[in-house]
């Protein structure tokens, strides 16, 4: 169970969803978790044990990286994709049971009636697994709820994310006095201006996708409007 | 078994045995780290060379190899075939599973736990010092305790698909028995979805209960182990061959506290997920059979309620 594993589930409810939608799925994908799993990944690898302090006190390195590293970016970027990845497999969930029932309601009818042969109820049946439901009444809902919760999970993380790390710019070097430092000891993180680049980079695509979910919502309040 | 003896091999170089139990082959064991407590094993284990050489080192296999792998996509594979004969509770429970636990386990949290070995540091250059402590304090790691737990509480869902397979057998057997072995039937017999009733309702009903008593069981396991939830940042050890007591550093306390609150929340709404899927197949069943028992007002409104739900 992976990446590529839970965009196999996602793509499922691509079908049902709006362009925007399908933009904002492929821009998730190849810009923010292919990126992470490629590049960041090997940015972050050697983050503990490149983190080297001025002193030979055995422990303060391990007491001054949790200090100012509580939760490492690469872990929160996983959770913040996996948490805004959640939201769509809501409308599959939705459009599933709808199947379902749709199908039982066909079965019936055909039972009834009688006259449809097994071919045709079977090329039916196909149909409806293949058609694409109309974004109306609750699936609107669905759809509303799911884009909202996305949006909301993007603002949490990057807030949470700028708020851990006082901005996204990773600084060279940190002051650290937390015992068992003796006084102030000088940490020097490796490759804090890669770090940086990425950083920005993800903020940038995690402000493209909420740009993305900001108008997929005003789209569909003014199409629901208009009609 | 070589590589416990390889192992036990670089132990006992480190601590002090007595010469006269010590021969060309000969090795001590020490199961408690005191060189009082160490005994020579029976003399049948007078062990070829073979054996005392390191174990090769495990090589990745090729491609197109055709043995199936054991990981956890072969695993997603298994389960989710259990997908279509549960309930739309059961659906969900599965999807939370596979999205917030086996998939946050593997890209996130196995690279937080990566170096908790190599990353735990003792105030102290005594050797060996460093690998009691460890092993004093984290008896079994958090990352293998949550594989331990997805596997035992995935598995009583392969209960329900056992029966449904047996279900189908029984049902082919039935036709063939009657002479209609038209192949479309017995097609049929295969892609059809299994109503919970009867004896399948007991065994979906008790797997559910299994799932939660290995939940529950789990985080039990894990508050005695390590009392709190929480990731300490500084333990305190003094076994052999640690001299007095010494500080000992965890790499990435906070991190680890972070998701093992997450994985402890997770395994929490599945429990809930549960405990509403008992409750949702033992109402349905209680309205059948009151629709069953007769016509009575309560029945039907009983039945009415539940087809709002």
């Amino acid at each position: 169970m992976s990446w590529p594993a839970l965009y196999a589930q996602l793509v499922g409810a691509n079908r049902h969803s709006t362009s925007l939608g399908k933009i904002w799925l492929s821009v998730l994908f190849l810009f923010r978790v292919m990126v992470l799993m490629v590049a960041a990944e090997t940015v972050w690898g050697d983050e503990q044990s490149d983190f080297v302090c001025n002193t030979l006190q055995p422990g303060c390195e391990n007491v001054c990286y949790d200090q100012f590293f509580p939760m490492s970016h690469i872990r929160l970027w996983c959770l913040q994709l996996v948490f805004v990845a959640a939201p769509t497999l809501l409308v599959s969930m939705y459009v599933a049971y709808r199947n379902q029932g749709d199908r039982k309601k066909l079965l019936q009818s055909s039972g009834r009636t009688g006259f449809l042969s097994s071919k045709n109820q079977e090329e039916e049946l196909e149909a409806l697994k293949r058609r694409r439901l109309p974004i109306t009444g609750p699936l609107w809902w669905t759809y509303l709820f799911s884009v909202a919760a996305k949006l909301l999970f993007e603002v949490g993380f990057m807030y949470a994310l700028y708020v851990v790390y006082d901005g996204f710019r990773m600084p060279r070097l940190v002051q650290c006095d937390q015992w068992p430092c003796p006084n102030l000891v000088d940490c020097f993180i490796s490759r804090p201006t890669e770090k940086t680049i990425f950083t920005v980079f993800m903020a940038t695509t995690s402000s493209i996708c909420m740009v993305l979910n900001g108008a997929e919502l005003a789209y569909l309040v003014t199409k629901a409007i208009a009609r | 078994m070589p590589h416990l003896l390889a192992e036990t091999m670089d132990f006992v170089s480190e601590t002090r045995c007595p010469r006269s139990l010590m021969g060309p082959r000969s090795f001590l064991l020490c199961y408690d780290a005191t060189p009082k407590k160490c005994f020579s094993p029976p003399r049948s284990a007078n062990l070829p060379e073979e054996l005392l050489q390191p174990p090769p080192p495990l090589t990745p296999k090729e491609p197109g190899d055709p043995e199936p792998k054991m990981n956890w996509a072969s695993f997603y594979a298994v389960i989710s075939g259990v997908n279509r004969h549960s309930t739309g509770i059961g659906r969900i429970w599965l999807s939370v599973l596979f999205i917030f636990r086996i998939l946050v386990l593997v890209v996130a949290a196995e690279s937080v736990w990566g170096d908790e070995k190599s990353g735990f540091t003792c105030n102290t250059q005594q050797p060996g010092c460093n690998s009691v402590c460890y092993d004093h304090f984290f008896p079994i790691s958090h990352i293998r305790l949550w594989a331990l737990q997805l596997i035992l509480v995935s598995t009583p869902a392969l209960l329900v698909a056992m029966h449904v397979a047996h279900r189908r057998h029984v049902d082919k057997r039935i036709y063939k028995l009657s002479g209609r072995t038209n192949p479309k039937d017995l097609e049929q017999i295969k892609s059809q979805k299994m109503k919970i009733t009867g004896a399948l309702w007991w065994t979906y009903v008790i797997s559910l209960l299994f799932r939660v008593i290995f939940e529950v069981t789990f985080m039990y396991l894990f508050y005695m182990i390590y009392p709190g939830y929480k990731m300490i940042r500084l333990v305190k050890c003094d076994s052999y061959p640690c001299p007095n007591t010494v500080d000992c550093f965890v790499s990435r306390p906070t991190e680890k506290t972070v998701f093992t609150v997450f994985m402890l929340a997770v395994s929490g709404v599945c429990i809930l997920l549960n405990i509403a899927e008992v409750v949702f197949l033992v109402g349905k069943a209680c309205s059948k059979h009151l629709h069953d028992a007769g016509d009575s007002s309560m029945g039907a409104w009983i039945q009415q309620k539940l087809r709002s739900l």
